[in-house]
């Protein structure tokens, strides 16, 4: 069976589930990690269809989008702290000081 | 195909999991679980590289990046149940199971056919094939992606970074203001007595006893005091009495619930620590 379907069907499950614990989840760092898990299910999709075509630059975008993961969360996680130090607290609920 | 059989019904329990559990520690290794299996869907599909580099960047450095950082805001930031948009929850599930039907149905209608398969792409090699890609056709966003992380290690240096809007305190400063306050109000120049130097313990949260009997609460770290965990010496030595009761054994039978200071090898010459 050389069809990759069923790995495209389990990254928009993984899309999913990331996106609901994006809007759901309250602590900033869970979220960030449901984040992740989206970058990670989009990456999955590249890679099958990276095999279904028989050319390797499906590979290449989910290698570039691993970088700019890696980038991104060094600096998410370096926010999230900065917040941290200042609120004391790691929820996204807290951080509303605009709208006052 | 088997690999993904096992690893698919994994990766989205353990997900799911990332939507419920409580404690953010148990989230980040329910994505590792997820990240690691997703490494080996990748070898599945011909990818040995990406292989490779989903177990190095992302359960090695990203994971282990998420973990310091919840060991710095503290393991038990747990979410809180309140909502400050109502029914938000709701909708999110609503709108979350509206797009995974949608995403599962649409992909599952789709006939893709037949892969082509990597076997001729990947035929001198998979790295080398990638490499030839990256370092032809993709060079300049290779080159920007070295910018990209140029400027993410800056800014995290930046953000990461406090003013120190006070003096460093150092050695010599912390001797010249300890004899000062000696010199003020007399307080006592040496260390603190330790724990339990007078009592039969010594463990950290039983106190040592003064020559009159009475705890040193000096002896005892402030923290141990504010939970209310230190033990009472005094009535350590009352166990010692019954224990001695027991095992028959009475040198200071007729004595009173004084404690055993008077123990000739646990009364060590730091005596005159004590005012």
């Amino acid at each position: 069976m050389s069809d990759v379907t069923p790995f495209v069907v389990l990254s928009g499950i993984l899309f999913t589930i990331g996106c609901v614990g994006v809007l759901t989840r309250r602590n900033a760092i869970v979220v960030f990690m449901c984040v992740e898990l989206m970058l990670n299910a989009s990456n999955l999709a590249l890679v099958a269809f990276a095999k279904q075509h028989g050319n390797l630059d499906g590979q290449i975008a989910a290698f570039f989008v691993m970088v700019v993961a890696a980038a991104e969360v060094v600096i998410g996680l370096a926010i999230i702290m900065t917040i941290f130090r200042t609120r004391r607290s790691a929820s996204v609920d807290d951080a509303s000081l605009l709208k006052y | 195909m088997v690999a993904f059989w096992i690893l698919a019904p994994i990766m989205v329990i353990a997900a799911l999991g990332l939507l419920f559990v409580r404690k953010a520690v148990h989230a980040a290794l329910l994505l590792a679980v997820v990240m690691i299996s997703l490494a080996v869907l990748y070898l599945v599909l011909e990818a040995p590289f990406l292989f490779a580099v989903q177990i190095i960047v992302y359960t090695g450095a990203i994971l282990m990046l998420f973990l310091f950082v919840l060991m710095l805001v503290g393991v038990d930031a747990s979410d809180s149940v309140v909502e400050t948009i109502r029914g938000q929850r709701a909708f999110a599930i609503v709108g979350g199971v509206a797009l995974g039907v949608l995403l599962v149905t649409g992909l599952g209608q789709v006939s893709l056919g037949t892969a082509v398969g990597l076997d001729e792409a990947n035929a001198p090699g998979n790295v080398q094939a990638l490499a030839n890609i990256l370092f032809s056709r993709y060079v300049f966003a290779f080159e920007a992606t070295s910018a990209l992380l140029i400027t993410a290690a800056v800014g995290a240096m930046v953000l990461a970074h406090r003013e120190r809007l006070t003096p460093r305190v150092g050695q010599a400063e912390r001797a010249a203001q300890r004899l000062q306050e000696y010199a003020d109000k007399g307080a006592h120049l040496g260390p603190l007595p330790p724990p339990g130097v007078y009592a039969r313990h010594n463990a950290v949260d039983t106190p040592a006893l003064l020559p009159d009997g009475t705890a040193a609460e000096s002896s005892v770290s402030r923290v141990l005091a504010a939970r209310g965990t230190v033990r009472s010496a005094p009535a350590m030595a009352d166990d010692i009495e019954e224990i001695e009761n027991q095992i028959g054994w009475a040198p200071h039978a007729g004595r009173d619930a004084a404690p055993p200071a008077s123990t000739t090898e646990e009364a060590p010459a730091t005596g005159g620590e004590h005012e």
